[in-house]
């Protein structure tokens, strides 16, 4: 049974939609840029504006969810985005800071674009300095210094990585700000 | 496109008659029009104060039928609904799906839905709002079967004639 939350969503659920998904395409064609996000939502306990924004723009009643955090934020995503709940490792759309990369659907050979997104909530993003980035979308080379992130996630990510196409992409979120990190990217430790 | 969601606040107001009470204004508030509710509620001054949760907003629910009531579902068409989801100061929460465009019909619907769900104000609202514009539904409904009886066909009479 799902209580009805006592928090609004977008202002304007249509624009502020469009609005993320563009920030969320610029920042995974990008990997390494930071994006702001313009319009927040009213955000439950528990998830960041960021990640209460992109769950709006990309969830809904067909992609399954596997979300951590407590029953408001829950409470808040069942109603709004109509999202069923699942085991991580069903998942299309991961939100747990408990779940590893490695840990989730990185689709099939024939069909890769099946692979989870994780959503991971992180402290703080700031480009030009940390990791070392490169890959498709980053001419040279890109910097990213992401603030806790999971202790043991770069080496994860090297298992992720070297498995293409298949593969997890990761959109980080930090209070209203993104990055995204598609399957795609070769990370260096700084 | 709207999907179908069965939204239930806390389980101390799922109890059968609760929901069947808040199925029958629901229903009532539904079928009325915004300027009867507002006429209806006119005499409530002053109303509760609220936030809207989400909506008003209009979008289409599939109908699905079954032919002869047991046959396979199919699908019947699309039928436009606006709904509306508020909240009073006081944090109880209303919804409201009303067929058609009248935004301010599914607004007002579940600020009434809302309110009811006080029981210290139900009696008053429901005596002022829902069950005069229940009485006026009743009504039409009958006046709409009457004329429709007084053009009944008696086929038992075209059987006696063979």
């Amino acid at each position: 049974m799902t209580a009805s939350p006592t928090l609004a969503a977008f202002a304007n659920p249509v624009l502020d939609a469009q609005a993320a998904f563009r920030a969320l395409l610029a920042a995974m064609s990008r990997p390494g840029t930071v994006r702001a996000l313009a319009a927040l939502p009213e955000s439950p306990a528990g998830l960041s504006p960021a990640a209460a924004a992109l769950l709006l723009t990309l969830v809904d009643s067909e992609t399954p969810l596997a979300l951590a955090g407590g029953t408001a934020a829950r409470d808040w995503v069942s109603f709004h985005c109509g999202a069923k709940l699942v085991a991580p490792q069903k998942a299309r759309f991961v939100l747990d800071p408990g779940c590893r990369l490695l840990d989730l659907d990185p689709g099939t050979e024939e069909e890769p674009e099946q692979g989870a997104t994780l959503l991971l909530e992180v402290d703080a993003l700031v480009g030009g300095s940390g990791w070392h980035l490169t890959g498709p979308g980053v001419r040279g080379e890109a910097r990213l210094c992401v603030v806790g992130a999971p202790p043991d996630f770069l080496a994860d990510w090297a298992a992720n990585h070297a498995r293409f196409p298949r593969g997890v992409d990761v959109i980080l979120c930090a209070g209203s700000r993104i990055a995204a990190l598609p399957r795609s990217l070769k990370i260096a430790r700084e | 496109m709207i999907t179908a969601q069965h939204e239930q606040d806390s389980a101390a107001t799922a109890t059968p008659d609760r929901i069947e009470g808040r199925q029958n204004w629901m229903s009532v508030l539904a079928r009325a029009s915004a300027d009867d509710i507002a006429c209806r509620l006119s005499g409530l001054h002053p109303l509760p104060r609220y936030r809207l949760i989400r909506g008003p907003e209009t979008g289409l629910v599939m109908v699905q039928g079954r032919a002869g009531g047991d046959g396979v579902p199919f699908n019947l068409g699309e039928v436009t609904v606006t709904r509306c989801t508020l909240c009073l100061e006081d944090g109880r929460v209303g919804h409201a799906y009303v067929a058609g465009r009248d935004a301010r019909q599914a607004e007002l619907a579940a600020l009434v839905d809302a309110w009811l769900l006080d029981e210290s104000a139900r009696a008053r609202v429901l005596a002022a709002v829902i069950d005069p514009l229940a009485v006026v539904q009743r009504d039409a409904a009958a006046e709409v079967s009457r004329r429709a009886a007084a053009t009944k066909v008696e086929f038992f009479t075209m059987t006696q004639m063979r």
